[in-house]
C-alpha cells in the first residue's frame, strides 16, 4: 500500500475535506491504485534535468504601478453567502 | 545580561510598501477606506482572476537588498503557500520561498551594553499580505480584503541578536533604512511596519539553539522590547522548573504586559509551497541592479559621516540631522542658502524641531521653508539683525509665512548701526546711572553687560550690540 | 427555421448581405436547443434574453454597415468562462448560485467581434473528467448515439456543434478537454499553444497545463474563432506578446512537401480497430497530398499519464482552495465553527472526481511527498518536452488518434478513475510539452461512431497545422455528416 486510511484522513483534513466512514476504504483503494500507478516515474532517471514550472519557458511579467478602478464593495459582496456592514461574515475567528 | 543563560532572537519584519497599488492587481490600497471597496476580482480571489506582478515592488525589493548589502537575486520564483483562513481569498498566500529575491545581507548595529556588531539579514522576499478579520461581539467575525493582496518585503534576521536592546536597535535601523529609501511609511500603527520575534535561550557555551516560541503582535518598539524580556524570563522560569520550552507561536498582549500561547487553537502547518503557475519566474539583470543603485538615496550612515566630514558638524549633530530624511533634505537645502553648516544645524535642531515638538507637527508640515529660514540666517549674517530680534523674526516668519525682509521692514526692526544714534543712547545711559558708572571705573568691569543691556533695552533690541560695546567703553574710559 | 447546415462564413455573408438577420438567426439556435437539448443535456444555462437583445443590437450594426468578425453569430461558451451578471457554474454544486461580477478576457473578445452568448455549456465538473459524467447539471449526451458519452471535459462544447444547436464553442483542454470530445462528437476542436490565448476569467484547473480552445464543424470556423480569441493579455503573466497571423489567409496552402511524422508510441498493438482503420486511411490521404509521412519516436510517451496527474492534481488542490464558502459559492454550516464551516461546504460542494483529486494533489504537495512526486513530475516533463522538441527538428507536425477508443457507454468507467485517466494517453503529452494540437474527424466506427484524428503542430505553429487539417477536410466528407436528433 502506498497510502493508509490515516494518511488519507490526514490529507482530508489538509483539503478541508470530511470523508464519510463508508467512502474511506474505498477512497483510500483507489488513491492507492492511482499512487501506485505514477511510481512508474521512478523508473527514469532525472538527475541533473530541471524542473518544469511552465509550458512555455518564458519571464518577467509586469504591470505599471497605475490604479485600476476597483469593482465596488456591492459587486465585491453579490455573491457573499453571509455579509455585514460591508464586509464578508463567517463563523467566529478564534485566535 | 543573564548570568546562566544566553539569549538568541531571530527577526521576521513585514515591511509594507508605498506602492500606488496592490502587489498583483491594480487597485488603490489607500488606507482607512470603506471595507472592500479597493477589491476586484484578482484581490477578492474570485474564480477565473490571474495575478500579475507589479514592477515597482521589485524594485523596491531591490532598493532594499542593496540599502541592506544582500545580494540581489538574478533568478527568483513565487511560490504558494498554502493554508486556509477567511482573511487569505485565494486560500494560498502568494509569497517567496525556495529562490527568494535578495540574500545574505547585513546591518551593523550599536548597542551600549555590546557596542558595535554586525547583524546578519537571511533573505528579503516579496509577498501579498492577508486582508483584516475583524471579530464580532457576536458569534461571528468579518472579513474585509481592502489590504488582501498589498505588497509586502519580509526581511528575515539570523538569530544573531543576544538581547533585546540588539534587537530595537536593529529593528530601528532597518526602520530607518526603509523609510529613508522611500518604500515604506514606516507608520508602526498602520501595520506597516511589523515584527515577529523568535526568542530562545541557551546555556552559556551551548551551541546548539534552544527551541524558540515566535512572538506575534509586536506593534511597537516598546512592546517589542516588552515582549522579548517576558519571554526571556519565561523560559528561564519554564527550564528552572525542570520542564521544557515547546515550539510554539504567542500573542503578546501590551495591556498586560504578558503573552499567551496560540497553542491547540492552530494544527500543525503544512503549507505545501510550490512554485506559482500563474507567475513567470523573476530575471533581474545587472543592468537593472545597477539603474536601481544608481537611483538610491544617500543612506544614514554615508550621510552622517559626510556632514561630520564635509560639513564639520559634530559626531551628535550629524546623527540628529541624519536620522529622517526629509530633515537632511531640510537642512541640506538650508545650506545650500546659507553656508554656515553649524549654524544651520543649530537653527535646524534647536528652533525648528523645537517649534514642530510644540506643535506636534513633521518637518513636512513646516511653516517655515529652507528658504524662508535661509532669508532669516541671512539677515544675521549681514547684521542686519541682532541673533535676538532674530529670534521674533523667525515666530512672525512662522505665523505668516512672510520673508524676513518683509517682517523686518514691516516692523522696523531693522538693526541701529548709525553710530550717532548709537552714540546719543549710550550718552543717555551714562547720564542716568551715574553709581553704576563710578563703580565701573572703579574696576567692577562686570558691569559693562549691564551697560550693554540698557542700550539695547532703549533701542528696543535694534542696536547692534557689538557696536554700543565698542562706544560703552570708549565713553566709560573717557 | 433552422441554420444549423450553415457555415460561420456563410452565416457572416447572409447577415451582411441581409438575406438574414441575427435576431432570426439567434432564435431559430434557441429553437434547436430548445428542440434537442432535453436529449443531450449540453447547455447549463441558455441566456435567451441576452441572446435577442445583444443580436437586435447586432441587427443594427449590420445595418450600419459595422460587421467584425462575428457580429450577429450566435455561439456558446464553456461553463468555466467567467460572463458578467450570468451564472458561472463549472458544473459544480459549490458554484450553483455564483453570478460573475466580469468577464474572462476571450468573453470580451468575442463581444468585441459582435458574438452573440446564447448560453453556457455543461462540462465535467471543474474540467476534472474525460466523459462529461462529472458534472451536477447530470451527464451530456453524445449526439451520434445518446447512451454514449461525448467525452470530456468540454462535453457540451462538442456536442452543442455537433447537435447543430451552435455553429461554434469555446472550450478548455488541460489534457485533452477540447480534442477528445471534439473526436467523439465528430467535429473540430484546437488547442492552441500554451500562452496563445488568455486564462484570464476561465476558471481554473491545473494554471500550467489549461488552455482554451475552439470547438467547430469544419476546419475554417475553427481557425476563425481561433483568430478572435488569441493573442496577448496583460492580465494573464503566461499569456505571450507575440503577434497573431490571419489564420483565414493562407488556410488553402496545403501539405505538399510537408513532413509529418508518427510517433510510434502512439500507434500501439492494443489500438481499438475503428481507429486504426480511420488512422490508416487518414495517413494514406496525407500521402496522396503530397506530404512525407516519416516514423518518429517520443520515448516518454508511456510516462505522459502519470506526470501529469500528479502536475494537474497538485495544481488543482491549490486552486480549489479559494471554494471556502466565504466570499461566494453555496455555503454549508451546522455551527461546528470556522473549520465546521469549510468541511461542509467542501464536502458537500465539491463531486467526487474533484474530491478525488484534491486529496492526491495535497498528498502529492504534502511534507515529506514533494520531492517524490510534484518535483519528480516537474522533472519528467521536461523529459517529454524534450521529446517534442527533438521531433520537431525533424518533421513539420504529427499526426496521431486522438482517443484509443470510440465514445464509450454511459457509466463503463465510472468506477475506475485509473482507466479513465489513461484514455488520455494520447493528448495529454502536448499539454504537458504546450504545444498545439487539434482534432478532426477522419471516420466513424463500425457502430456509427465518429473518429477523430489529431494534429500536433510546433509551438505558435496553429497556422500551419490548420492548413494541413483543411487539406485533409477538403480531401474527404467526414465533416459533413450529421448526427440525427
Amino acid at each position: 500500500m502506498k497510502i493508509s486510511q490515516k494518511d488519507v484522513e490526514h490529507v482530508a483534513r489538509l483539503a478541508r475535506l470530511t470523508i464519510a466512514p463508508e467512502e474511506l476504504s474505498a477512497l483510500t483503494e483507489q488513491m492507492d491504485a492511482v499512487l501506485g500507478y505514477v511510481d512508474k516515474l521512478n523508473q527514469l532517471d532525472t538527475d541533473g534535468i530541471e524542473p518544469m514550472a511552465h509550458a512555455v519557458p518564458m519571464s518577467n511579467a509586469f504591470r505599471e504601478d497605475d490604479i485600476k478602478p476597483s469593482i465596488g464593495i456591492e459587486r465585491a459582496l453579490q455573491n457573499a453567502p453571509a455579509a455585514g456592514d460591508n464586509c464578508f461574515t463567517v463563523p467566529k475567528v478564534i485566535e | 545580561m543573564n548570568s546562566r543563560y544566553e539569549v538568541v532572537i531571530g527577526l521576521e519584519v513585514h515591511v509594507q510598501l508605498t506602492t500606488k497599488t496592490k502587489i498583483f492587481c491594480g487597485c488603490s490600497k489607500e488606507f482607512g477606506q470603506f471595507p472592500n471597496s479597493q477589491t476586484c476580482p484578482v484581490c477578492l480571489g474570485l474564480p477565473g482572476a490571474l495575478p500579475v506582478l507589479s514592477r515597482q515592488v521589485v524594485d523596491d525589493a531591490i532598493r532594499a537588498g542593496l540599502a541592506t548589502n544582500c545580494q540581489i537575486s538574478p533568478h527568483s520564483i513565487f511560490a504558494r503557500k498554502n493554508y486556509f483562513y477567511p482573511d487569505l481569498p485565494k486560500g494560498y498566500q502568494i509569497s517567496q520561498f525556495e529562490l527568494p529575491i535578495c540574500e545574505h545581507g547585513w546591518l551593523d548595529i550599536e548597542t551600549q551594553e555590546s557596542g558595535k556588531k554586525r547583524l546578519g539579514i537571511t533573505r528579503i522576499h516579496m509577498e501579498e499580505d492577508a486582508g483584516k478579520l475583524l471579530h464580532n461581539d457576536g458569534g461571528n467575525s468579518s472579513v474585509d480584503l481592502n489590504r488582501a493582496c498589498t505588497p509586502l518585503l519580509e526581511v528575515v534576521s539570523e538569530p544573531d541578536m543576544r538581547s533585546s536592546d540588539e534587537a530595537i536597535a536593529y529593528l530601528k535601523q532597518l526602520h530607518q533604512i526603509v523609510v529613508y529609501l522611500g518604500i515604506c511609511d514606516g507608520n508602526l500603527d498602520e501595520g506597516s511596519f511589523r515584527c515577529d520575534a523568535n526568542v530562545s535561550i541557551r546555556p552559556w557555551g551551548q551551541e546548539e539553539l534552544g527551541t524558540r516560541a515566535e512572538l506575534k503582535n509586536l506593534n511597537s518598539f516598546r512592546f517589542i522590547k516588552q515582549a522579548i524580556e517576558y519571554e526571556v524570563e519565561r523560559q528561564i522560569d519554564v527550564i528552572d522548573a525542570g520542564e521544557k520550552v515547546v515550539q510554539e507561536t504567542r500573542l503578546f498582549d501590551p495591556d498586560a504586559g504578558v503573552s499567551r500561547s496560540m497553542r491547540g487553537k492552530e494544527e500543525a502547518h503544512d503549507y505545501r509551497y510550490f512554485p506559482d503557475p500563474d507567475l513567470l519566474p523573476l530575471q533581474v539583470s545587472d543592468q537593472w541592479v545597477e539603474e536601481v543603485r544608481q537611483q538610491l538615496p544617500e543612506m544614514p550612515t554615508a550621510k552622517r559621516q559626510r556632514y561630520q566630514g564635509e560639513f564639520g558638524l559634530p559626531e551628535y549633530d550629524a546623527g540628529v540631522i541624519s536620522a529622517e530624511r526629509p530633515l537632511t533634505e531640510y537642512f541640506e537645502a538650508l545650506v545650500k542658502i546659507y553656508d554656515q553648516p553649524k549654524i544651520c544645524a543649530n537653527w535646524v535642531m534647536g528652533d525648528i524641531l523645537g517649534a514642530l515638538k510644540d506643535k506636534n507637527l513633521s518637518i513636512a508640515q513646516c511653516p517655515i521653508t529652507p528658504e524662508l529660514l535661509g532669508g532669516i540666517l541671512q539677515r544675521i549674517g549681514d547684521n542686519t539683525i541682532s541673533g535676538k530680534i532674530a529670534k521674533t523674526v523667525f515666530e512672525d516668519v512662522w505665523k505668516s509665512g512672510k520673508t524676513a525682509d518683509q517682517v523686518i521692514e514691516e516692523k522696523g526692526l531693522k538693526q541701529v548701526t548709525d553710530s550717532g544714534a548709537i552714540e546719543s543712547i549710550v550718552d543717555e545711559i551714562i547720564a542716568a546711572n551715574p553709581d553704576q558708572v563710578a563703580e565701573y571705573r572703579g574696576g567692577k568691569d562686570k558691569l559693562m553687560g549691564f551697560f550693554v543691556g540698557q542700550v539695547m533695552k532703549a533701542s528696543k533690541g535694534k542696536a547692534n550690540p557689538g557696536m554700543a560695546n565698542q562706544l560703552l567703553k570708549k565713553k566709560l574710559a573717557e | 427555421m433552422t441554420f444549423q447546415k450553415l457555415t460561420i462564413q456563410e452565416m457572416r455573408q447572409k447577415l451582411i448581405s441581409g438575406q438574414l438577420t441575427s435576431v432570426e438567426l439567434t432564435q431559430g439556435c434557441l429553437d434547436r436547443i430548445k428542440a434537442t437539448d432535453g436529449q443531450l443535456n449540453a447547455f447549463i444555462t441558455v441566456c435567451e434574453e441576452e441572446a435577442l437583445a445583444a443580436a437586435a443590437e447586432a441587427d443594427q450594426q449590420l445595418a450600419a454597415g459595422n460587421a467584425a468578425l462575428l457580429t450577429g453569430i450566435p455561439v456558446a461558451v464553456k461553463d468555466i468562462f467567467n460572463t458578467l451578471d450570468v451564472r458561472t457554474t463549472c458544473a459544480s454544486k459549490i458554484l450553483d448560485n455564483y453570478v460573475s461580477p466580469y468577464d474572462a478576457t476571450t468573453i470580451t473578445k468575442l463581444r468585441d467581434q459582435g458574438a452573440i452568448i446564447v448560453g453556457k455549456l455543461n462540462m465535467d465538473e471543474f474540467a476534472m473528467g474525460s466523459s462529461g459524467e462529472n458534472s451536477a447539471a447530470g451527464a451530456v449526451r453524445n449526439p451520434w448515439d445518446t447512451e454514449r458519452v461525448p467525452g470530456g471535459s468540454s462535453s457540451g462544447s462538442a456536442a452543442a456543434v455537433a447537435a447543430g444547436q451552435v455553429v461554434a464553442t469555446l472550450g478548455t483542454d488541460t489534457g485533452g478537454s477540447v480534442r477528445q470530445p471534439a473526436s467523439h462528437c465528430g467535429v473540430v476542436g484546437l488547442k492552441p499553444t500554451y500562452g496563445r490565448v488568455s486564462r484570464y476569467g476561465v476558471v481554473a484547473f491545473a494554471s500550467s497545463l489549461d488552455q482554451v480552445g475552439p470547438v467547430a464543424g469544419n476546419v475554417e470556423d475553427c481557425a476563425l474563432m481561433l483568430g478572435a480569441v488569441a493573442g496577448y493579455d496583460p492580465a494573464d503573466s503566461t499569456s505571450v506578446d507575440c503577434p497573431v497571423p490571419d489564420y483565414l489567409e493562407n488556410l488553402k496552402a496545403g501539405v505538399s512537401g510537408k513532413k509529418i511524422g508518427l510517433p510510434k508510441e502512439y500507434f500501439i498493438d492494443g489500438l481499438d480497430p475503428d481507429i486504426k482503420k480511420g488512422i490508416d486511411a487518414a495517413i494514406e490521404t496525407y500521402r496522396q497530398l503530397g506530404a512525407e509521412i516519416v516514423e518518429v519516436s517520443l520515448p516518454h510517451t508511456d510516462y505522459s499519464v502519470a506526470c501529469y496527474y500528479l502536475i494537474a492534481m497538485a495544481e488543482a488542490s491549490s486552486n480549489l482552495a479559494r471554494y471556502d464558502g466565504v466570499r461566494f459559492g453555496a455555503r454549508q454550516d451546522s455551527g461546528d465553527g470556522l473549520n465546521g464551516m469549510y468541511q461542509q461546504t467542501r464536502s458537500a460542494g465539491f463531486g467526487d472526481e474533484v474530491k478525488r483529486r484534491i486529496m492526491l494533489g495535497t498528498y502529492a504537495l504534502s511534507s515529506g511527498y514533494y520531492d517524490a512526486y510534484y518535483l519528480k513530475a516537474q522533472k519528467v516533463r521536461t523529459l517529454i518536452r524534450q521529446d517534442f522538441q527533438h521531433v520537431f527538428e525533424q518533421v513539420d507536425m504529427l499526426l496521431t488518434p486522438v482517443a484509443p477508443t470510440p465514445a464509450f457507454k454511459i457509466g463503463e468507467m465510472v468506477n475506475d478513475p485509473l482507466q479513465m485517466y489513461l484514455s488520455d494517453i494520447f493528448t495529454i503529452p502536448t499539454n504537458l510539452a504546450g504545444t498545439c494540437a487539434m482534432s478532426l474527424p477522419c471516420g466513424f466506427s463500425e457502430d456509427g461512431l465518429p473518429v477523430g484524428l489529431q494534429l500536433i503542430g510546433k509551438p505558435f505553429a496553429e497556422a500551419e497545422m490548420l492548413q494541413a487539417a483543411y487539406a485533409f477536410e477538403q480531401a474527404t466528407d467526414w465533416h459533413k455528416r450529421a448526427p440525427e436528433l
